[in-house]
């Protein structure tokens, strides 16, 4: 799975003083969190951040221990509408995932 | 009680199984069938495709403990407190995408069921059950569904020194906590023939 990069591209703005007191921008990336749950199993979890996001195990198992010791991790990052497919993929795996915009 | 999956020559894997397992895994199996219950599509609907189809799915979280861990809302952080967004857009979410998930998960334990039929257990010898890659992938869903159910039902927590892993037999939990240490193991050991 080639996943192409998501960090944001950085744009020449001329900005006025004024455009830092908008609203929430569009182009905020959404993101895929996973929540530590006390069933699935270590070595499951790296399984899946491999199998579906095609991470290299070093990577994946990083992600893992940030699960199971901080609670949480962001595995992925992007649309909306990637970060849904994202979640309900985890769902699909059994992995306990929210999205949420990140700001 | 001592068998678990291991790689087999031509990249799938391979298990023996006696016939009292096969059995608590079916059993364990079909139960989880009909938690899930039949979905769009099954017998209910008289078998209209199209209505299939298109028919949208629930927009509240299931009552049911075990299904709102398989289910769960996809935009409520749990580390935040509960918003009327998150949850409006965790119902539409929800409306769209719960059916197929269902229906991924009833494949996958029915997959199972049919795989342990297809068994002829010879005597207490017991059979050897060999998966293909392909399938091991629905066997590793199925496990862990189960794992998961059964994990909401015991309320399996992380604590290490849990009374549950030292339950007197005559406790009624014992039987299923056995099965899903079992299940955790058979799920271990399929996921290490997948690993490269």
């Amino acid at each position: 799975m080639g996943k192409v990069s998501v960090a944001p591209v950085e744009i020449e703005r001329t900005e006025s003083s004024e455009a830092a007191f908008e609203e929430p921008k569009p182009d905020v990336p959404w993101v895929t969190i996973v929540h530590n749950d006390p069933v699935n199993l270590m070595s499951y979890v790296t399984y899946v951040f491999q199998a579906y996001f095609g991470y290299p195990k070093d990577k994946a198992k990083r992600l893992m221990l940030d699960v199971h010791h901080k609670g949480r991790a962001i595995v992925s990052s992007g649309t909306r509408e990637e970060m849904e497919r994202d979640v309900q993929a985890m769902h699909g795996y059994g992995l306990w995932a929210t999205l949420s915009q990140d700001r | 009680m001592a068998g678990y999956f291991e790689p087999a020559p031509d990249g799938g894997a391979a298990i023996a199984l006696d016939e009292v397992e096969i059995s608590i895994l079916r059993s364990l199996a079909v139960q989880f069938l009909e938690l899930i219950g039949p979905g769009p599509g099954g017998s209910a609907d008289d078998g209209d495709p199209l209505a299939a189809l298109f028919a949208e799915g629930p927009t509240q979280p299931p009552s049911d403990p075990a299904l709102a861990r398989l289910f769960p809302n996809a935009y409520c952080d749990p580390d935040k407190a509960p918003d009327d967004k998150a949850e409006a857009a965790s119902a539409e979410f929800r409306r769209y995408t719960e059916n197929d998930l269902r229906a991924r998960k009833r494949e996958d334990a029915l997959a199972v069921v049919h795989a342990l039929d297809a068994l002829t257990p010879a005597g207490d010898r017991g059979v050897v059950l060999k998966v293909t890659r392909d399938e091991a992938q629905r066997w590793l869903g199925a496990f862990n569904d189960l794992r998961l159910t059964i994990g909401s039902r015991l309320d399996v927590d992380e604590d290490p020194d849990s009374e549950l892993y030292r339950l007197p037999d005559d406790d009624p939990r014992k039987p299923l906590m056995m099965a899903y240490m079992w299940l955790g193991g058979l799920q271990e050991s399929l996921i290490e023939t997948l690993l490269p």
